[in-house]
């Protein structure tokens, strides 16, 4: 399997193209189809698993396989480094150069293909439910086998051309699917404004491939990292290449300051917001820093602590993000804000060295954010398709499945021990503190905190008290609650993968690569760190659930915001979104459309007008002599004169063809007797 | 017998017959002076069989005047519809493919 992983993401494409063409004959009107194809995909990106975690062990000397990961023993330094799987196929030659297709597979591929698919199959277990009776159910599943594609060619990509492929692929099956309901203006406008604020961070990536290739002289991945952690690279290229291929993660993955798409992605159907938060879509952004990690590691030079451009970008992203959650009435968009955050997490530890512990948080966030949508996505589907917050409450009794899975997943994002999001979100504080990058420790800390509130304000709202809906919820079948139990039971146990005091440390065994990447300092469990981080969680959770719960007898809080300016002031700021919208659609697009509108308008008129008519002017002339000299003289005078001559000739040899039989016959015999005569002479010595 | 009698009569029909084919206008004549010529060349060939006592000639002499045959049947009919169309058998009037 990891010689064939180009079976992954083939499976869901032919799907794709199945049910386009025949999905609405077929049974389950295609949803059966984009199932199997999602299953199979899973079964096979699980046996690559398998089989990778044997190659690791037989490379270190350990046969035990899967049965050392229960036991968990420890595992020793390896004796040889294990290197990836790669298969390619030229798939087009331009000169010299050619251009390949082909699979690279190792640690953060296998993991990476076995979270897509499983997510992907259960997000479409549960539209099975959720989509019933959608006027283009069809197509929904049709786009939703594409985007998993998209995605499993991203991931298994062996060269930057093919990973930009499924990268474009995937923007542009999530708009396909966040506009899915585009007759809303509203969706279609979202959908529009994800694509091309994403695009915004494609050009980052195209240039940062451009320069990577004239670089390293090679489109492969494992040519680049080579390249990046060998001693010799040039390293103002890299660092440029690094900084276009942040704005590319900044785009793709929701960092500041070009988030502001993800939450109106929202306007797309539910379990399309949990593929795209928790499988495919941002943790594209994620992947790439992980995948040309040398890269980044090198370029920003984050072995030597201080402060670097992606750290930055994460850090700032973590706190806006958190933020922001506060003040929606959204149940989605306070899960996208989350979402934003948590990304920002990803990207921190990125930029402080915590490699493995990126990839972490990205596989335990796959498994709570994807909980957390659908859980929504049940709650609105069992509340009259409503997402508002205020409409909600005391669905604790009505839908309790519902209820007890989303509590799992808030308290594994909110990072209570022992859950999922604990071990992750301690191992990227924890690094971050050993790196060197104290003030990222801190801001980890704060982040953590503000989790920890506004999950708190969500499930409150949304389960306690008194219902304020006008539907009678109940709770959602079986489709729906049993993706939420898998789901949930993954958010308890993910965790353990890479459990450091239980001497699990799978990630770093398994996962990362050994060849061609930088030598990192993965730091020990630390016991104050984890519980400062899980007391500041508990803290966050006490004060949050206070607040509201006795939100009437806290007079001194109520209505602050209209008696006190600053209060306000910072309400406002937060509702606004930090006006991150306004000065993106009011400044920078009116102010195209107004002056720079206009001062186009001006060049087009006087320059390029001016430029177009001269050329025109210019073309007319030129033609008018091409047409009297060449024209006229040369090649008519040329084509009259061999006419004329062939009809002088013509006038000359006509006599002869008389028609008279007996004249050709005359000519005939006269030429033979020549030729007899020539033949007499020339025999006679 | 000699061989030069016979190919001195051969060469005579064969000048009278290219005479009749150049000369003559009656398509029929023209016709006659076509089997003239074929005769002589037929005259050759047995004449230059017997006298190699050979007898592959005689056999293309019988092969031409099969094919004689065939040919004035064609002939003939050409000559027919010529008659038919400008009610004249005179071949100087047959000139529809001048240039």
């Amino acid at each position: 399997m990891l010689e064939n992983a180009w079976i992954i993401p083939t499976l869901p494409a032919v799907a794709f193209v199945a049910i386009v063409f025949f999905g609405k004959r077929s049974p389950g009107k295609g949803a059966f189809v984009g199932i199997a194809a999602v299953g199979a995909s899973f079964v096979a990106s699980c046996v690559a698993a398998g089989q990778w975690i044997q190659r690791v062990d037989n490379a270190t000397g350990k046969s035990e396989g899967l049965a050392a990961f229960t036991k968990g023993v420890v595992s020793a330094g390896g004796a040889h480094a294990v290197q990836p799987v790669t298969e390619s196929i030229t798939w087009w030659q331009n000169g010299s150069i050619k251009f390949g297709v082909g699979t690279f597979v190792d640690g953060l591929t296998v993991m990476m293909v076995v979270v897509v698919t499983l997510i992907s199959l259960l997000v479409q277990i549960y539209s099975t439910a959720y989509m019933r009776g959608d006027r283009r159910y069809t197509w929904y599943f049709a786009a939703l086998s594409l985007f998993t594609a998209s995605m499993l060619t991203l991931v298994v990509a062996s060269n930057t051309i093919q990973l930009l492929v499924g990268w474009e692929l995937v923007g542009v099956c999530s708009f396909m699917l966040i506009g899915h309901w585009w007759e809303e203006p509203a969706n279609s406008r979202a959908a529009i404004k994800a694509f091309l604020t994403t695009r915004t961070g494609d050009i980052g990536l195209m240039i940062g491939i451009i320069i990577l290739f004239f670089t390293v002289g090679s489109f492969g991945i494992g040519a680049t990292n080579l390249y990046a952690t060998s001693g010799h690279a040039q390293h103002a290229f890299l660092l440029a290449a690094a900084v276009c291929l942040l704005v590319a993660i900044i785009g793709k993955s929701g960092q500041f300051p070009l988030h502001t798409w993800l939450p109106d992605a929202m306007a797309g159907p539910t379990p399309v917001s949990a593929l795209i938060h928790a499988a495919t879509m941002v943790v594209a952004g994620v992947f790439l820093g992980a995948r040309l990690y040398p890269v980044f590691f090198n370029g920003f030079s984050i072995g030597h602590g201080g402060v670097n451009a992606m750290a930055l970008v994460g850090g700032v992203t973590i706190i806006i993000g958190a933020a922001l959650a506060f003040v929606q009435t959204d149940i989605k968009k306070v899960l996208a804000y989350s979402t934003i955050s948590q990304l920002g997490y990803m990207v921190m530890a990125l930029g402080v060295g915590a490699w493995s512990a990126a990839v972490f948080h990205l596989f335990t966030h796959a498994f709570f954010k994807a909980l957390l949508f659908l859980g929504a996505g049940s709650v609105s589907h069992a509340a009259g398709h409503s997402f508002d917050m205020r409409e909600m409450g005391g669905l604790r009794k009505k839908m309790p499945i519902t209820f007890w899975t989303f509590v799992i997943g808030s308290l594994a994002l909110a990072g209570i021990f022992p859950l999922a999001g604990f071990w992750s979100k301690d191992e990227i504080l924890v690094n971050a503190g050993k790196n060197g990058y104290t003030a990222f420790l801190v801001v980890g800390l704060i982040g953590a905190f503000l989790t920890a509130a506004y999950m708190t304000r969500v499930v409150y709202l949304t389960f306690f008290g008194e219902y304020r809906g006008h539907e009678h919820p109940h709770e959602s079948e079986r489709a729906i609650t049993i993706p939420l139990v898998i789901l949930g039971a993954l958010s308890v146990g993910a965790g353990l993968v890479n459990a450091a005091p239980l001497g699990l440390e799978k990630i770093k065994d398994w996962v990362q690569p050994q060849v061609a990447f930088p030598h990192l300092n993965n730091a020990a469990f630390d016991y104050p760190k984890a519980i400062l981080s899980v007391s500041i969680a508990l803290a966050a959770i006490v004060i949050a659930g206070y607040y509201w719960l006795r939100r009437d007898e806290l007079r001194a809080f109520r209505g602050l915001t209209e008696r006190n300016a600053l209060a306000r002031s910072g309400y406002q700021f937060l509702v606004n979104k930090y006006y991150l919208d306004y000065l993106y659609e009011d400044i920078i697009v009116d102010g195209i459309r107004g002056a720079v509108a206009r001062a186009s308008y001006w060049v087009n008129q006087h320059v390029i007008d001016g430029v177009v008519n001269g050329l025109g002017s210019g073309s007319t002339r030129i033609a008018r002599y091409t047409y009297d000299v060449i024209d006229q003289r040369v090649v008519d005078g040329a084509a009259n004169g061999i006419a004329l001559e062939t009809d002088r000739a013509g006038a000359e040899v006509r006599g002869f063809q008389s028609g008279h039989v007996q004249r050709y016959a005359l000519v005939l015999f006269g030429g033979v007797g020549l030729l007899s005569l020539a033949l007499f002479l020339i025999n006679i010595h | 017998m000699q061989l030069n009698e016979f190919l001195i009569l051969a060469a005579f029909l064969f000048c009278t017959g290219a005479y009749g084919v150049l000369a003559r206008r009656n398509g029929v004549l023209v016709l006659m002076s076509i089997e003239l010529m074929l005769n002589a060349v037929n005259i050759n060939l047995v004449a230059f069989s017997a006298f190699t006592k050979n007898v592959s000639g005689q056999i293309f002499a019988l092969f031409i005047i099969t094919i004689a045959a065939a040919e004035v049947g064609v002939g003939l009919a050409i000559v027919l519809l010529i008659y038919r169309n400008l009610h004249s058998p005179d071949l100087d009037e047959v000139d529809q493919l001048k240039g």
